[in-house]
């Protein structure tokens, strides 16, 4: 995923000479390529990322698209006030990059581990999330987001996802985009890199993944929870404030949130370190 | 195309224009029972100047793409902008009375939905990475507007702003001005007996930032500074402005209660003759 979203960058960039990208001192053997290609429209602020993150909203609101870029919960908890004020508020097209997502830096313990980042991210009104499954809809979703220029944040796995898709598939917010056929009355939906998981837990079910989702995107939920009987989330996240409490509480009140059987990571992975692998089966994501 | 060459407002004599941003100020506060009028007090001068001087903005055209940008990082101290604003044609005069009041524009904290206004603020530490980026984009693309940031003391406590302060400094964005309203009372108590932040001049300089101090009410000698800018090629220029919070009005000043209290129609009266002095203007 990293390597699709940095050469996907790279080629839009081509294209679109109003894309920056700001990294906070992070993106070894990733961002080579764009710094040399456009060292006009790149920046390394440093280990700052309150800063970097003003600083984006900053250049935004001269007319840049800035991604900024960095690990797990850097570029997000560790500056959540200039999204939520300076980004989200003023509505710019800021989208905040973060590399490992879920428990991908599993062994690197929990200061790297992005689990909790949707809960934050999904309380912006203006933000998009970009959560892509694999690879070609790291893609879409870049495409996307330089077309509908806005507050995003793109959360990608690490690098070597399987790829799931034939093509690059069309995204837009709340859509659910069809993955694997099966059983359509019971089915499994993603977000993120759990898309994996999802894949290896169909059992004959359909595979569904949504890689863009918002506060605004809830309202499109409750026409596509209607279509199933069953709807099984998934998500390398903890349950409280993540996507499955998201599309749940769009049909609050309603029959239909009993169709909804949510599946996230249990806290218990809070206090362990293992592998990604490890830490997904603990925390129940993977069987 | 090319572009016409953005003409900036006429400027005009800045002490009367001070006199009556301190005067639109008080009865602000005063109508909406709002706090900060301290603080406002504090920055009346440096605003007065700027908007009356030295910052290269039109009403006719806020959002000219060559205009300087003005960042108030201390939000708090919006009615002093506001008033400004409305002394100079950006907005309607009339929109000061609703300040503070269910569906005004004029929130309690800078907006930027307000015409002139570039940025919300009201948290502290946020005015200065976000000029920074401003200041980066305008020099990356050759433009030659500048960006002036109005910072408080306290809000120095912030990491976010030695992060900007790093950065500037090591980008070379002699395009940038923070205005530090050094009034040395924050909150509580006064600045020292806070969170230090002497020496502050040298402490600025070490961070790699041409350093100018005045006195933040003189008018003379912040135009001169303002004016003088760029002030070493390379080096961000930080403009430390000694100041009185609650300046102009006896009773208010250098006492940290006007930080909260709004005045009564007795202390508004008194402090507004106070303003005016013999010119009775305020």
């Amino acid at each position: 995923m990293r390597n699709a979203f940095i050469e996907e960058l790279t080629a839009l960039a081509e294209s679109h000479d109003h894309i920056a990208l700001i990294v906070g001192d992070l993106g070894y053997s990733v961002i080579e390529e764009f710094a040399d290609r456009f060292p006009d429209r790149f920046v390394n602020a440093g280990v700052a990322e309150q800063n970097m993150t003003g600083l984006a909203a900053g250049m935004a609101s001269e007319g840049y698209h800035v991604f900024t870029y960095s690990i797990a919960n850097f570029p997000t908890f560790r500056c959540a006030e200039q999204i939520r004020n300076d980004v989200d508020h003023h509505r710019l097209p800021v989208t905040v990059v973060a590399v490992g997502g879920g428990v991908a830096y599993g062994a690197l313990g929990y200061s790297h581990h992005a689990v909790q980042d949707y809960a934050l991210m999904r309380a912006m009104p203006h933000m998009t999330i970009a959560a892509p499954g694999d690879p070609l809809e790291t893609r879409a979703c870049l495409r996307w987001l330089v077309a509908n220029p806005g507050p995003s944040y793109l959360r990608l796995g690490k690098a070597g996802e399987p790829r799931f898709h034939d093509s690059i598939p069309d995204v837009a917010p709340g859509r659910w985009v069809k993955v694997r056929d099966g059983d359509d009355d019971s089915i499994l939906l993603s977000t993120g890199a759990a898309l994996g998981a999802a894949m290896s837990r169909a059992e004959g079910r359909a595979v569904w993944s949504l890689p863009l989702w918002s506060m605004a995107a809830k309202a499109d939920q409750p026409a596509q929870i209607a279509r199933h009987e069953r709807v099984t989330t998934l998500e390398d996240h903890l349950a409280d404030g993540g996507f499955g409490s998201w599309l749940t509480e769009s049909v609050a009140g309603t029959p239909a949130a009993g169709r909804i059987e949510p599946i996230a990571l249990s806290a218990e992975i809070c206090d362990r370190v293992a592998g990604q692998s490890t830490l997904n089966r603990i925390g129940g994501l993977t069987l | 195309m090319k572009e016409a060459p953005f003409v900036a407002a006429e400027p005009q004599d800045t002490q009367p224009l001070a006199r009556r941003i301190r005067g639109q100020a008080l009865r602000m506060v005063t109508r909406a029972k709002a706090s900060h009028i301290g603080s406002a007090l504090s920055i009346a001068d440096i605003v007065a100047v700027l908007y009356g001087r030295t910052l290269r903005v039109h009403p006719a055209a806020p959002d000219h793409p060559q205009r300087d940008r003005f960042i108030l990082s201390k939000g708090h101290a919006c009615v002093a902008v506001y008033a400004a604003l409305a002394e100079t044609g950006f907005i309607d005069p009339a929109l000061l009375d609703s300040y503070g009041s269910d569906g005004s524009m004029l929130m309690a904290h800078i907006s930027h939905k307000v015409p002139g206004a570039e940025f919300s603020t009201g948290a502290l530490g946020h005015g200065l990475p976000f000029g920074t980026g401003k200041a980066l984009a305008a020099k990356r693309r050759g433009q030659d507007w500048r960006t002036i940031v109005l910072t408080s003391d306290g809000e120095w406590g912030e990491g976010s702003n030695w992060e900007a302060a790093l950065f500037a400094a090591h980008h070379g964005l002699d395009n940038l001005v923070c205005i530090i309203d050094y009034n040395k009372l924050q909150s509580l108590k006064t600045v020292d007996e806070t969170l230090r932040l002497e020496p502050l001049h040298s402490k600025f300089e070490a961070f790699g930032w041409a350093v100018r101090e005045v006195d933040g009410h003189d008018h003379g000698a912040l135009v001169a500074a303002l004016e003088a800018a760029p002030w070493e090629p390379g080096r961000p220029m930080m403009l430390i402005a000694h100041t009185i919070k609650g300046k102009g009005v006896s009773f208010m000043e250098n006492r940290v209660e006007w930080h909260y209290r709004n005045p009564t129609p007795e202390l508004l009266a008194q402090a507004l003759t106070e303003i005016a002095g013999e010119k009775g203007d305020a």
